[in-house]
């Protein structure tokens, strides 16, 4: 017990020394939003969003339940389309591409912009198989050999491998909540994505399990981009260097973490950050 | 007299609940809240003691004035007709007496027997008036029982409450003891069957002539009871019937939770839900007069030789009944699986179709299984269709053009017309029936036990 939480620790420490606000401002941006709005059948969820979004570096979304952080997540690799009666307008580019665009083939994309949910799923196979998903339908292994590194990279760099080397062929849904979701990471990560987008990936995990999701987030942002939706406040804080405040469907501010934390511009920012209103 | 009694009872019943409901009114009035019950529970609790009682030994009366009174009749009748009688005899010799105590008298009858029937109608009467009596008492003294039990502090709700868990018992209770009734008589009437055609031969046997001689010196008069042929026939129907329903009704369930649109849906379940309503006589028509003779036709244009009654025509139809059967399962296999396995496969780039193949269908498979397996008990046990649509003999062979015949058919064929339970012949058609039973038994016990092990895995 002693070793986790001196681990927790550490993590801590080690996430407060990468934030840097001053070397965020010069990364290049990876995706723009333009207006973005979402419609549920009548109901407005979002009214105009814009957000620019940097390369290699964590931006985390947060604001109270409902404020539409998780639909413009969803809007960004059109996990929206499969739900019946949402219309998305308004324009998200990836590297200066149009992700609405028709011409797009949306299952290209999705392997470019992966996606971690809110509560583990991993498919009912075996560890290797639900890692090995991605790159089989994707085809981007030539044989045996390579499927297998890709699996064991894959794992390594979610920091699951040494915890479940000795079992890969057992099924993936006998792991812990934690487990579990660096499982669903390392899913992701096996397609080779430049993006990841993660919907409350601790909301349903233990603080020691939510410790070492954090230091993997920080560890992977060296080379993913990543979009964090977050109850948690204390969680953008640590985690990521720009922070979005989304109310009621709306951006309400956006910035570097520090400033939102520190410094906020807009009154209901800091309303929310000060615990009054969420 | 039953049918007036019966209405006594329920008129009493509401009496007695009025006189409950008025006491528990009255402690209410002059106790207020420190009263256990409502009065409504103190008038139900009178209300049932007054009722169920009285209709428990109704019935039981009903069920046995009859045998009390036939063996007092026996008892007068003389030891000379009784002597060396067989139990036929005896309840010919009953039938007799009342018959003519009935009126309908076919020849003079002997004195004893007109004796007899005298006394019978006089018992009847009296066990008659004495029932009204008995039950009438019964009710009085209930209601008396239960009014003086009624106190402020009397737990009349519980009592309620007892008694309506009671009732859920019984209900449940009569659904096994028939279950288990059936098993008894269909085992009683096989044992009967064994005793004449050894087991082994029946279940290995590769011939099936259920006749019996008329005469002793009769053509062709041996029958023979051996079931292969027959079942032969059952497994060919339902395995074309399996063949047309499961990829079918699979590929509807596919369609319909994944890739339909509200407006599809809500036109292409109810008109799934038609078709699971269609009677099997229909269905037997269609396949007697459509199906059998386009397949028939379509057999000669090919040169291919086909019997008018073919399997292929009973199983086909058979199997567009099951349609809904399994489609409506699969859909509910399909859909029980979590949408974040759905979110997640799409997520990672896949197709609906990848998604469907390697996530959805191996998650639902031991449902679809399920679904699968009653299908076929049901296409197993299905009788009307086969009954119009496929033959009668039982030949030993697998071709699906020919003609062939099921389980349920002969037995069918074998209990139409006059029947006696002492030969062979009939008592062969509740082997048959019992070794069915097992069959499908068994497949719905898998079935059943596959449907729940998939359903722990993610809750």
């Amino acid at each position: 017990m002693d070793m986790v939480a001196g681990k927790v620790k550490m993590t801590q420490q080690s996430v407060n020394t990468a934030m840097d606000p001053s070397d965020m401002l010069e990364r290049p941006i990876r995706l723009t939003a333009r207006d973005v709005t979402v419609h549920y059948g009548a109901k407005q969820a979002l009214h105009g969003i814009s957000i620019d979004i940097p390369d290699r570096a964590v931006t985390s979304f947060i604001g109270p339940s409902g404020c539409g952080k998780s639909t413009f997540l969803r809007c960004i690799n059109r996990m929206n389309d499969t739900i019946e009666g949402a219309k998305v307008g308004g324009t998200i580019k990836l590297d200066g591409e149009d992700v609405y665009d028709p011409n797009l083939d949306v299952v290209e994309l999705r392997a470019r912009i992966g996606m971690v949910f809110q509560k583990p799923n991993p498919f009912p196979k075996s560890i290797y198989e639900n890692v090995a998903y991605g790159p089989r339908i994707h085809g981007l292994a030539r044989g045996k050999t390579d499927l297998d590194e890709i699996v064991v990279s894959s794992l390594r760099k979610a920091g699951l491998f040494e915890e479940v080397k000795d079992r890969l062929n057992e099924p993936g849904t006998g792991l812990s909540g934690g487990q579990q979701q660096r499982l669903c990471i390392a899913r992701a990560i096996a397609v080779g994505p430049e993006v990841i987008l993660m919907d409350e990936p601790c909301s349903a995990l233990d603080p020691i399990a939510t410790a070492i999701i954090e230091e993997l987030i920080d560890e992977l942002r060296e080379n993913y981009t990543i979009v964090i939706v977050t109850h948690s406040m204390q969680q953008a804080a640590r985690v990521s260097q720009r922070t979005a405040f989304f109310h009621l469907g709306n951006l309400i501010e956006e910035g570097v973490t520090e400033d939102i934390f520190t410094n906020p511009v807009n009154k209901q920012t800091q309303d929310y950050i000060m615990g009054r209103i969420g | 007299m039953v049918g007036y009694l019966l209405l006594a009872i329920v008129v009493f019943a509401l009496v007695a609940f009025w006189v409950g409901r008025s006491a528990g009114d009255r402690f209410v009035t002059a106790g207020g809240a420190s009263v256990h019950s409502l009065p409504g529970y103190h008038g139900a609790f009178v209300a049932v003691w007054v009722g169920i009682p009285a209709l428990v030994l109704l019935l039981l009366w009903i069920m046995a004035q009859g045998p009390v009174i036939d063996g007092l009749l026996l008892g007068t009748l003389p030891a000379t007709l009784l002597d060396g009688a067989s139990n036929a005899d005896r309840s010919l010799l009953l039938s007799e007496i009342k018959n003519v105590a009935a009126g309908r008298i076919f020849a003079e009858p002997t004195p004893e027997i007109a004796a007899a029937a005298q006394s019978l109608l006089r018992w009847q009467q009296i066990a008659d008036w004495l029932m009204v009596v008995v039950v009438i008492a019964v009710m009085l003294l209930a209601m008396f029982f239960a009014y003086s039990r009624l106190a402020p502090r009397f737990r009349a709700r519980h009592g309620v409450e007892r008694f309506t868990t009671f009732i859920m018992i019984a209900c449940s209770v009569a659904a096994i003891l028939t279950t288990m009734g059936i098993i008894a008589s269909l085992v009683y009437e096989s044992i009967e069957f064994f005793s004449m055609v050894p087991v082994h031969e029946f279940l290995f046997g590769l011939r099936w002539e259920p006749q019996i001689a008329i005469r002793a010196d009769q053509v062709a008069g041996n029958g023979a009871f051996g079931a292969v042929p027959v079942f032969l026939g059952t497994i060919v129907i339902a395995t074309i019937a399996m063949l047309v329903a499961t990829p079918i009704g699979l590929f509807t369930a596919i369609y319909l939770t994944e890739y339909a649109n509200d407006r599809v849906r809500n036109i292409v379940k109810p008109i799934m839900e038609i078709l699971a309503g269609v009677p099997t006589v229909v269905y037997g028509f269609f396949a007697v007069l459509t199906v059998a003779p386009a397949i028939r036709s379509a057999g000669s244009l090919m040169g291919l030789a086909t019997s008018p009654n073919s399997a292929l025509a009973a199983g086909g139809v058979m199997g567009i009944m099951i349609i809904p059967f399994i489609s409506s399962l699969a859909d509910d296999a399909i859909r029980s699986v979590p949408r974040s396995l759905r979110d997640g496969s799409m997520a990672m780039g896949a197709t609906r179709a990848e998604t469907m193949t390697k996530v959805l269908l191996p998650a639902a498979l031991p449902g679809i299984m399920g679904g699968i397996l009653l299908a076929l008990s049901r296409a197993i046990g299905e009788t009307m269709i086969v009954v119009m649509a496929a033959g009668l003999i039982a030949t030993l062979n697998i071709n699906p053009l020919d003609s062939v015949t099921t389980v349920t058919v002969q037995i069918v064929t074998l209990l139409i017309g006059d029947t006696a339970f002492d030969n062979p012949k009939t008592l062969a058609a509740f082997a048959l029936g019992l070794v069915l039973f097992l069959v499908t038994l068994g497949l719905n016990v898998i079935a059943l036990t596959i449907v729940r092990r998939y359903r722990e895995q993610y809750d």
